[in-house]
């Protein structure tokens, strides 16, 4: 009786051992990512426009809740996240992590550049060609993730491939060699 | 001579993305210098309750507003482009 119970005991740190190994990767939950949070050749004439497909998307899938949506629009509304490059424009929406479900990363490489704030400069514009939403579900757990993005965002050579590619899946190898996360959901 | 850690605060418009970015950085640089910092991440909404002990506030969300410290804009290092200017400010503004 008390062996089998020793024995539970060990499995039961051996999965909480294999659980803590799996969230170390990437702080403290696992990341969504796959194709269908990817999304290319949006047509969208305003920022707004951009941020309710991707957001929408997000939603659909039960990644973020509604509210995210109308969230992630007033944040960029007050605080523009528009990032010139020295390739092409970025911007990285994001906003409170109340309204996400799962940590993700959702893509759009967009038909036409669309005009969005720079960040930090609120009278200015930039030209975006990729969007990338950030939807984080912890404040301060992503800080590895959030700098291989912006070493990302200092390749041009990079984002131009990025920009021009028309393969769902190549764009997802790329971006899962280059933010070195574990491929989560793709199944 | 610097009698006590000069409090920085480091704002976005969430407190959470680009600050965590900027955070890292300002601690590697503090380490780099030999500094002691103490670093306050937080939203840019939330500087108000700082304005008696913050010595410096870096951000990505730069605001028309007047604060008693100096205010640096931290795009840079997101982007990479004029990050070592950036820098400099920064560790200049530390020195004072």
């Amino acid at each position: 009786m008390q062996l089998q119970l020793r024995k539970y005991t060990q499995s039961l740190k051996t999965i909480r051992t294999i659980e803590q190994l799996r969230q170390g990767v990437q702080g403290m939950s696992t990341i969504y990512f796959d194709e269908s949070i990817i999304l290319l050749d949006v047509e969208a004439k305003t920022r707004e426009d951009v941020l309710h497909v991707m957001g929408g998307n997000l939603a659909k899938k039960g990644l973020v809740k509604m509210s995210f949506i109308d969230a992630i629009i007033a944040r960029e509304t007050e605080f523009a996240t528009g990032l010139p490059t020295t390739g092409v424009s970025v911007a990285i929406p994001h906003t409170d992590v109340e309204h996400v479900n799962q940590k993700t990363i959702s893509v759009a490489v967009l038909k036409d550049t669309v005009e969005f704030g720079v960040m930090g400069d609120p009278d200015e514009t930039t030209p975006v060609k990729i969007v990338f939403m950030l939807a984080m579900d912890q404040a301060h757990d992503q800080l590895a993730l959030l700098q291989r993005l912006m070493k990302v965002f200092q390749n041009a050579a990079a984002l131009n491939y990025l920009a021009n590619e028309k393969s769902k899946t190549n764009i997802k190898n790329l971006l899962a060699e280059k933010l070195d996360f574990a491929l989560e959901g793709g199944e | 001579m610097m009698s006590k850690k000069k409090q920085v605060l480091v704002a976005c418009g969430a407190g959470i993305a680009t600050s965590t970015v900027v955070n890292g950085a300002i601690e590697e640089m503090a380490k780099e210098n030999n500094l002691s910092l103490d670093l306050v991440q937080i939203k840019i909404a939330e500087v108000g309750g700082y304005v008696e002990t913050a010595d410096l506030l870096v951000t990505t969300a730069m605001t028309k507003k007047e604060y008693p410290f100096p205010v640096i804009n931290a795009r840079s290092f997101l982007t990479g482009i004029g990050v070592e200017d950036t820098k400099k400010q920064i560790l200049e503004e530390l020195k004072k």
